[in-house]
């Protein structure tokens, strides 16, 4: 849609309908001396001086086209294909809101009902909502889904400490108020989170694989908390599902996680995307916007929003939450990578990350002072005990081998300083995987 | 507008009708025309208690989604569970076929403080003003 400044015409007739002159009249109760102040600004520079000095500023950045990155903890560095981004510049799918209008959106429609269907594919799940802003909103979503679920007559949440801490602390923040106890994330494993289950628990969330890479058996997991009448929340890595069996084919309830692996990039941060899926008989209960197929007047299919009258236009403060918007351009993103790829795709980039995780894991097994901490199975991320601080080893890494190294597990576990959780993908060749093996056995020499 | 004369009825629309100890409720005729096509009911659980005034369900139409309030408090024994799947019998039968719970009221004189056919039509007539 091409955008169209105002005339000075219309200016006129709006200044008029208002009764006044000049738009200089609309600032008269703004103080003279700070109305319009002298801005001090250097001169204008040419564009080739801005792109010169852009540049320059640019090229301070360290990043993941030049270094090896072993840093994963969220945020993963996988490939993104030509395809994603030449259909994401499309002038058609740019808009800050969601499409109320079917009549003028059903291209975004129908990419919101595509990527939906493939987040129910991946997940094991019956519905999809088109989105939120990010795994961890996503999750926090999930426990308001199931407090709901229950009628607000549970109110305890039994949470794995393996959760994303980033993700565990949003949940508390944005439950606040609720009146909720979430429990289980102080201390050990799964035997202690399992017996938090009781008739005033609402769900059990677990992460799979879990924030330490490790794949627990979801299923004993499922029925520990069905026995309770709880239901399973399961945040997920979708790529790590290209392999590993759908959570929901082991009874999860509701499946959720951070969509940026599928096609988003690191992008610095964000912005990323939350996936939310759940069973068919929750989908009146949970969060965001649905978009459901259907035919129009001529027996034509066509895409429109639906289930609205769960959300908060229309039910106000009875809403069961008052997240509408999605993350469109990052869901179409995930969408056009999904398809481009397809499921053999999907499953070929999860195999690399296995496959190239367990080599690196290997050979740094095998460097003295470094030892692997767990024998459980992993995905594509792994932990080892180092024998120097890890931020010590990273900061060793980055400035004498231009090398991105893991994530300090020491900043939110204090039993386990000095342990790295290292990520490796396929974006990581053996050459990169081999020489942070050489850096790593520097370290100790 | 359909009235039912063996049962009393509350502003929020909803009617009540005595069966033994039990009360049978649903919402009026006037309401689900109002409402328009019906296309879910979500009912409370058998055992599940509430306080008169308290919402005990959702009824979402093509157009809105309306909570339905408790005429007394007490206990539900029964929901109508045809309503899962046949929501519009609430539409096409709102008094019989599209009744949503029988419950046991707290205090049963209560159900004397609801409006009679007479005052409800009245009332009806006055909100339409």
């Amino acid at each position: 849609m091409p955008y169209i400044p105002h005339s000075d015409r219309d200016r006129g007739t709006m200044l008029a309908a208002i009764g006044i002159r000049s738009i200089e009249e609309l600032f008269e109760d703004v103080p003279e001396h700070v109305r319009f102040p002298e801005l001090n600004l250097p001169t204008a520079l040419s564009e080739i001086d801005v792109r010169w000095e852009l540049e320059t500023l640019a090229g301070a950045n360290l990043t993941t086209a030049e270094c090896p990155c072993f840093l994963g903890a969220g945020a993963y560095h996988h490939f993104v294909p030509s395809v994603v981004d030449a259909v994401l510049s499309r002038g058609e799918f740019y808009t800050a809101y969601t499409p109320y209008q079917p009549e003028i959106s059903q291209g975004t429609l129908q990419a919101i009902f595509e990527y939906q269907t493939m987040i129910c594919a991946l997940t094991g799940m019956e519905v999809s909502n088109a989105s939120h802003y990010d795994g961890a909103t996503a999750t926090a979503e999930a426990v308001i889904t199931a407090i709901n679920v229950h009628r607000l007559k549970r109110r305890k949440v039994a949470l794995s400490p393996f959760v994303h801490p980033e993700y565990r602390a949003v949940v508390r923040t944005y439950t606040q108020g609720m009146g909720l106890t979430i429990a289980g994330d102080e201390g050990g494993g799964a035997a202690e989170l399992t017996g938090l289950l009781d008739e005033e628990t609402a769900c059990l969330i677990v992460q799979y694989p879990d924030f330490l890479g490790r794949i627990e058996d979801l299923g004993a997991l499922a029925a520990a908390a069905h026995a309770a009448g709880a239901l399973l929340v399961v945040v997920a890595d979708p790529i790590a599902l290209g392999l590993l069996k759908p959570p929901g084919e082991f009874g999860a309830d509701i499946v959720v996680g951070e969509g940026q692996g599928l096609g988003a990039g690191l992008n610095f941060g964000g912005p990323y995307l939350g996936f939310f899926a759940a069973r068919q008989k929750y989908a009146r209960k949970i969060a965001g916007r649905i978009v459901g197929q259907t035919v129009d007047a001529a027996g034509e299919r066509g895409f429109v929003l639906t289930l609205s009258t769960r959300e908060q236009h229309i039910r106000r403060e009875r809403a069961t939450s008052n997240i509408c918007s999605n993350q469109g351009l990052v869901l179409l993103a995930a969408a056009v990578y999904m398809a481009a790829l397809g499921k053999c795709g999907m499953r070929q980039v999860a195999e690399l990350c296995y496959h190239k995780s367990h080599y690196a894991q290997r050979r740094i097994g095998e460097i003295d002072g470094f030892t692997v901490v767990d024998d459980e199975p992993f995905f594509k991320e792994f932990m080892v005990h180092c024998p120097r601080p890890v931020e010590e080893i990273n900061r060793y890494l980055l400035e004498e081998w231009d090398i991105v190294g893991g994530y300090d597990l020491g900043r939110d576990y204090p039993h386990l300083q000095d342990h790295m959780l290292l990520c490796v993908t396929e974006m990581n060749s053996r050459e990169e995987i081999d020489a942070l093996v050489e850096a790593l056995e520097e370290v100790t020499s | 507008m359909k009235l039912d004369p063996r049962a009393r009825y509350t502003e929020n629309h909803e009617w009540a009708r005595q069966d033994g100890e039990e009360i049978i409720c649903g919402i009026t005729d006037h309401a689900q025309e109002s409402l328009s096509d019906i296309v879910y009911v979500e009912l409370p659980e058998v055992g599940d208690t509430f306080d008169r005034k308290d919402a005990f369900a959702v009824v979402e139409s093509v157009k809105a989604a309306s909570d339905v309030y408790m005429p007394l408090g007490g206990e539900i024994t029964a929901v109508n569970e045809d309503l899962e799947d046949e929501p519009e019998l609430v539409n096409q039968s709102p008094y019989d076929d599209g009744w949503m719970i029988r419950f046991i009221p707290d205090d049963p004189a209560e159900f004397d403080e609801l409006l009679d056919t007479k005052e409800y039509e009245a009332f009806v007539a006055e909100e339409e003003a």
